[in-house]
């Protein structure tokens, strides 16, 4: 039980370490016109290795081809024909648990 | 409807967050019902409280599962969450006030906030960041208590396909921001983001590809 305290002490400490690097190393500078180009790209490239994440990770490492993958074509699908997020969202789910459930 | 909730308030975010609040309240049941049996009852709900990562939190769990040390779980949980550094060094130039202030509101890092928070211009709203960490912090931590709690008469979330939620999601942000920008090194930033990503994942541990194709960002430098 112990190794399990010191676990969430430690995970604790070094995630508000990683959050807090940013704004302490870079203190209020300005950074230049360049670096604001890069920072613009940071979302888009963490959001696509995300969806590719999200939709091929096994526990806990390597990768693993399920019901998401369908999950995830109807969704680009939805989002093709400009449905609501929401929309995109339930019939994600749907397609992903109605693969499960005949499977 | 815009994807990208183009608000300022901590409303803001908390509304563009509420698509992912039910699948985030299911992850939390499932990592309540797996950790229960290794952690107990409190110190799980410890940790969603103090941590609310899910990603670092089911990578320490797998490792203390199968009987590893608190060194080896530590280090697996925070490869995960090395995600972030680069999240917080494009985060920092729009935080304003004391460095404390700055440093709190770093705090509310996490990935779905992080993007909802982004604007197309490279600056980032803090209160929508904030107030879409609030709502997902609260739905895994209600999720942690449940599924430790009521362990037993729950059965596996997985079945209704909660976790296909997340890759549409992200999916819809991506698309909404690249209609959004239009220009040739966001297309460009993707597609070797995409490279890097789907070459990392088979054998890099989890958390790592993630970071490494955030790299890709440095296609920015390029005149577009």
């Amino acid at each position: 039980m112990t190794a399990v305290w010191i676990t969430i002490a430690a995970l604790f400490v070094g995630t508000i370490a990683l959050k807090a690097t940013g704004p302490i190393a870079l203190r209020r500078r300005h950074p230049p016109r360049r670096a604001v180009a890069v920072i613009a790209l940071v979302a888009p490239t963490v959001l696509t290795s995300l969806v590719l994440y999200q939709t091929l990770s096994a526990h806990p490492t390597g990768v693993t081809m399920d019901a998401r993958i369908v999950g995830l074509v109807v969704a680009a699908l939805a989002i093709a024909a400009r449905a609501p997020m929401i929309v995109v969202i339930l019939l994600a789910a749907l397609a992903t648990a109605a693969v499960r459930a005949l499977a | 409807m815009s994807n990208v909730d183009p608000g300022d308030t901590l409303w803001d975010g908390m509304r563009a967050a509420f698509p992912v609040a039910a699948p985030t309240l299911a992850l939390g049941v499932s990592f309540g019902l797996v950790a229960k049996p290794v952690m107990g009852t409190v110190a799980p709900i410890a940790m969603s409280i103090l941590i609310f990562s899910g990603s670092a939190q089911f990578a320490a769990l797998s490792v203390l599962q199968g009987g590893g040390a608190a060194a080896a779980a530590v280090g697996a949980g925070l490869l995960m969450n090395v995600r972030w550094l680069p999240m917080s060094f494009a985060l920092a130039p729009s935080l304003q006030g004391s460095t404390q202030r700055r440093t709190l509101e770093s705090q509310a890092i996490v990935d779905a906030s992080f993007v909802i928070a982004s604007r197309p211009d490279g600056r980032f709203e803090p209160r929508p960041l904030v107030g879409a960490t609030l709502l997902q912090a609260s739905a895994w931590t209600a999720g942690t208590v449940i599924g430790t709690l009521g362990s037993g008469f729950i059965g596996n979330p997985d079945q209704f396909g909660l976790d296909a939620v997340f890759p549409a999601f992200y999916l819809s942000l991506l698309v909404a921001s690249l209609r959004q920008r239009r220009d040739r090194n966001a297309f460009v930033a993707v597609a070797l983001a995409a490279f890097i990503a789907a070459s990392l994942l088979p054998f890099a541990p989890p958390g790592l590809p993630i970071t490494a194709s955030s790299v890709a960002a440095l296609v920015g430098l390029r005149n577009s």
